[in-house]
């Protein structure tokens, strides 16, 4: 559903990403890993619009999403959470949602200043709506608290729920187990799960080799900006090159 | 009870306050200062729009201000429109040209917007002083008529009090839906994170031209009702320091927050005259007065005041948005 198709990213002189292609299945959970400057992130960044690459295109749902900003991707179910989060700290857990069911609504600014009827209706709807992906995340219990006070495990989880409340076709996440502890990044597989369960495709850039493991359906693995290996979890553990990769060759 | 509900009491609780206000103050000095509170409000609630909800500096807004106050000036006095069609044109006007302005100006960030928008705010300062044929130059415009609906000319205190106040009322409750909206939240998300706004799918760009020309088009409404109000402007009253009072006006208030607005206008416009007291000396209180406040209520007066109850009261959970 998702085909980067011969990706290069030139940064001044370095060349961070240089010829990347492959595709991602629908209803999958596929894990991009790599070494440290690997392009992972950069990549993501590319896919997700925040980027432009320097050459190569991507293809998602066999449209060509080439140069399409991050707004114009979250209308066609492309959605993605942050390797640093990036909450709207001042407002609710519960707002933070409702933003994500920014697309899912269609009120302006005439019909929200004027309250009127198919806002009000459009309001309650959205509401409802944002407490379900709450609870689906675990953080009912928060709604009303400032999200800027949520602490760290519960944040990112936050930024899931958002995400889903876009309903997207295909959700990125970088890095999310980072700073998670245990009992933490065991939660956040099994939501994971739930959600490649729910029909949704799920990305992820992860450092955590246990949980890409544990969790993908299916591996790409990066080094200095090519594609290194591509395949599953076993087949990725047993191919040499990745093994050189991440060990050191002899 | 549900935050909406809260809000709409509050709303008829002011409301009420508003009506009955001349009763006690009829025709005095402090009905015409009441008056430019009104005008002020809705000038800090349409910059808090832009300013505390999107995140956007503006230090060119006495512009709006000015640019409605003269289209409006200009039709009625030198071509003899009706004040209220006048009006209109002056708000159509200024929204346009806020919209048209608002795309390329709105690309930039923080400081570099902040320069911008002084420079917008400084050639329309100057414009005003230099076409002397149309505006009347420095020494003004005189001879704008009162507004008025069938037979009713509004032409004293009370009057304007009646009809400043209703817009402002007006401005106030709109605002007030707007910030608690889908647009509302989008402006905020906007504001913490424009990133992850616009991967939620919110159009950053172009929401923040929208809000600029919509906060354009209150100001010049503002400034619509203040030449039919006093009969007399001039582009004094429309410079540089009056766009900082104005930011100065929402910071103080509280930032994102309506009534906020409402408190920092009351403030800025009533403080000036208390000092007169203190003569000369009234600039030297009224800087100290900014400093204590920034300094001691970062988030506001809306904020700092139930904050100083706050340690005395037990903490009171709060559920939902905050836009007071």
């Amino acid at each position: 559903m998702l085909d980067v198709k011969n990706i290069t990213k030139i940064f001044g002189g370095l060349t961070a990403l240089d010829d990347v292609s492959f595709s991602i299945r629908k209803r999958e959970i596929t894990g991009i890993i790599g070494p440290n400057g690997a392009g992972k992130t950069t990549l993501f960044n590319i896919i997700t619009g925040i980027y432009t690459q320097s050459a190569g295109t991507i293809y998602f749902n066999n449209k060509n999403i080439t140069g399409y900003p991050p707004e114009k991707l979250a209308g066609l179910g492309l959605v993605r959470t942050f390797q640093n989060i990036e909450l709207f700290g001042q407002m609710s857990v519960q707002e933070n949602v409702m933003v994500g069911l920014h697309t899912r609504s269609r009120s302006g600014i005439i019909s929200c200043a004027f309250k009127l009827p198919g806002h009000v209706k459009e309001e309650r709807d959205v509401r409802g709506k944002a407490l379900h992906w709450l609870e689906f995340c675990g953080l009912s219990d928060f709604s009303g608290l400032e999200a800027a006070n949520l602490p760290f495990g519960k944040g990112r989880m936050l930024e899931i729920a958002r995400a889903l409340a876009l309903q997207p076709d295909i959700i990125l996440m970088d890095e999310p187990a980072a700073g998670l502890n245990n009992r933490e990044t065991n939660h956040l597989a099994d939501i994971i799960r739930k959600i490649r369960d729910s029909g949704v495709t799920v990305v992820l850039v992860e450092h955590d080799m246990e949980l890409i493991m544990d969790i993908c359906d299916s591996i790409v693995v990066l080094d200095l900006g090519k594609k290194l290996a591509e395949g599953t979890p076993r087949q990725i553990q047993e191919n040499p090159a990745v093994i050189a990769a991440y060990l050191g060759s002899d | 009870m549900s935050h909406m509900k809260k809000e709409m009491i509050k709303f008829l609780l002011f409301t009420a306050a508003v009506i009955i206000t001349p009763l006690f103050f009829s025709g005095g000095y402090l009905m015409n200062v009441l008056v430019f509170v009104g005008i002020n409000t809705m000038l800090a609630i349409a910059l808090n729009l832009l300013l505390g909800f999107a995140g956007q500096i503006s230090l060119g807004h006495a512009a709006f201000f000015g640019l409605g106050s003269y289209i409006s000036g200009v039709l009625t006095a030198t071509h003899g429109f009706d004040p209220w069609l006048a009006m209109l044109i002056a708000a159509i006007a200024t929204f346009l040209m806020a919209f048209l302005l608002g795309f390329p100006i709105l690309k930039l960030k923080g400081h570099y917007l902040a320069m911008a928008t002084l420079g917008f705010g400084i050639i329309v300062y100057i414009s005003l002083n230099e076409t002397v044929g149309l505006t009347g130059g420095p020494s003004g415009l005189s001879g704008i008529p009162n507004l008025q609906i069938s037979s009713l000319l509004f032409d004293n205190d009370v009057k304007n009090f009646y009809l400043i106040w209703t817009f402002a009322l007006v401005t106030i409750l709109l605002s007030t839906n707007l910030a608690n909206s889908r647009i509302g939240r989008a402006l905020r998300a906007i504001h913490d994170s424009e990133i992850a706004a616009r991967v939620m799918g919110v159009n950053a760009s172009f929401l923040k031209v929208q809000i600029f020309a919509l906060s354009a088009l209150i100001s010049a409404v503002a400034g619509s009702l203040y030449a039919h109000t006093m009969t007399f402007i001039s582009p004094a009253s429309f410079g540089f320091n009056f766009s900082v009072e104005l930011v100065t006006m929402v910071v103080i208030g509280g930032l994102g927050s309506i009534y906020g607005s409402l408190l920092g206008a009351a403030l800025l416009t009533l403080l000036p005259e208390f000092l007169r007291t203190f003569q000369d000396y009234d600039i030297i209180v009224y800087g100290l007065l900014l400093i204590v406040m920034t300094m001691f209520m970062p988030g506001g007066l809306v904020r700092g005041i139930p904050g100083l109850f706050g340690a005395l009261l037990p903490k009171r959970m709060e559920g939902g948005g905050e836009n007071a």
